[in-house]
């Protein structure tokens, strides 16, 4: 088999075309920068967050206020973040009883009493911003991700609603977005606290509960919540690398 | 003449249509991949900025103070002290932008003050409760309590 002199200039010249084509292209992904957010420096935070188990009354404006703040669905089972109500029976610290009536947005209706035997306290919860977080290892698409700055946050337009994130949070924090079919969780306020605001929850939260946290920042108050109090992280046997510090946290919270 | 090169011509071809493909793929993948993708990180770097850029919804106490100063300062006498004010005052980032055109609403005064003192087991015990039932005999709270320190007649 022989080619045709016109054969072999045809291939040539679409290799040449696609040569250049590749080194054009080239260029322009090593000059891509993206645009940085004005006056914030992604390289001088590294975010988290103080919980106090002990000042939470479940009030619900942190389930509210999310929900406002970020467009979160109004239908029940959609939070990104929620309060749990647990109610633990002294003989069986194993087997608390928990419920999260609609995540606590209507707050909590009575249903324990003060002297059953048992003890009842409310524990709020949201995505943990894991230094190692597994729900961005499984991601096919590179659609979820820790950002420079210590949040975990979902890339919406990557997003294929695979659901593999879902399953890998060991906190139950993701879920399916119902009007754009691509998963949804907590981005710690990513658009207020790259502004200098503090997240909606934190905003609304009337008992300081809950404290948002830049752990690179020396002068933060979480530096002494976490000197002067006892805290755990929920699941460290898990090594996620949890920046959610609870204090006063019960160890039957799961 | 034989053997193993006798049909050499269909291993070059195969490997040529292989090298072609290769190309093709690093040719499509430098086209369709966005140019930030891989700036800090296996995602796309333009995100970080498309997710920080949405307009905030609740405004933050200091934009409230500067317009309220008066009541900033007030509330900071008492219990209440270290409540934003949008946690009772509702989501005002809209009132702040355009302060004539878009005004907060208000609550019904009991129902706003039992979301967080509505006697519950699950709540802290030294968190004041009371009974919703007999506790100021249905009587608007605000009648009693100042609400920016309530411990103070208003």
């Amino acid at each position: 088999m022989s080619k045709s002199r016109r054969e072999l200039l045809l291939e040539g010249g679409k290799v040449l075309v696609m040569t250049a084509a590749a080194s054009a292209a080239f260029e322009d992904v090593m000059a891509g920068h993206p645009e940085k957010a004005h006056g914030y420096e992604m390289g001088d935070h590294w975010w988290a967050m103080a919980i106090d188990v002990e000042k939470c009354v479940g009030c619900g404006n942190c389930v509210r206020a999310c929900k406002e703040e970020n467009g979160v669905s109004r239908q029940p089972y959609y939070f990104r973040t929620w309060v749990e109500r647990y109610h633990v029976r002294g003989d069986q610290p194993e087997h608390p009883e928990v419920d999260s009536p609609n995540g606590g947005y209507d707050g909590f209706p009575e249903k324990f009493r003060v002297d059953d035997g048992g003890k009842s306290f409310f524990v709020p919860k949201l995505c943990n911003h894991c230094a190692h977080s597994p729900c961005t290892q499984v991601c096919p698409v590179g659609a979820t991700f820790e950002s420079p700055d210590g949040v975990v946050l979902v890339d919406k337009t990557y997003c294929l609603g695979c659901r593999y994130c879902v399953q890998a949070c060991p906190y139950g924090c993701r879920f399916i977005d119902p009007a754009t079919n691509t998963v949804d969780k907590c981005t710690l306020c990513y658009h207020r606290i790259t502004k200098g605001l503090t997240t909606a929850c934190v905003e609304s939260c009337p008992t300081g509960a809950r404290e948002l946290g830049d752990l690179k920042d020396p002068s933060d108050p979480i530096h002494e919540f976490l000197r002067t109090h006892k805290t755990q992280v929920l699941k460290p046997q898990m090594a996620t690398g949890s920046k959610l510090f609870y204090n006063g946290l019960d160890g039957s919270v799961r | 003449m034989g053997g193993v090169f006798e049909h050499k011509r269909h291993l070059i071809r195969m490997a040529g249509l292989f090298g072609l493909g290769g190309l093709a793929f690093v040719v499509l993948q430098l086209f369709m991949t966005p140019k930030s993708f891989g700036v800090y990180g296996h995602y796309r770097g333009d995100a970080l900025q498309e997710i920080s850029s949405r307009p905030p919804v609740f405004a933050g106490r200091a934009a409230c103070a500067e317009c309220h100063g008066d009541q900033a300062d007030k509330l900071k006498t008492g219990p209440h002290a270290r409540i934003g004010c949008e946690a009772c005052h509702g989501a005002l980032a809209r009132h702040a932008e355009k302060p004539e055109s878009v005004k907060p609403v208000k609550r019904e005064v009991r129902d706003l003050c039992l979301t967080c003192h509505l006697k519950n087991a699950a709540r802290p015990a030294k968190f004041p409760q009371v009974d919703g039932k007999e506790h100021g005999e249905g009587n608007p709270c605000n009648a009693c309590h100042a609400p920016h320190s309530p411990k103070e007649m208003p």
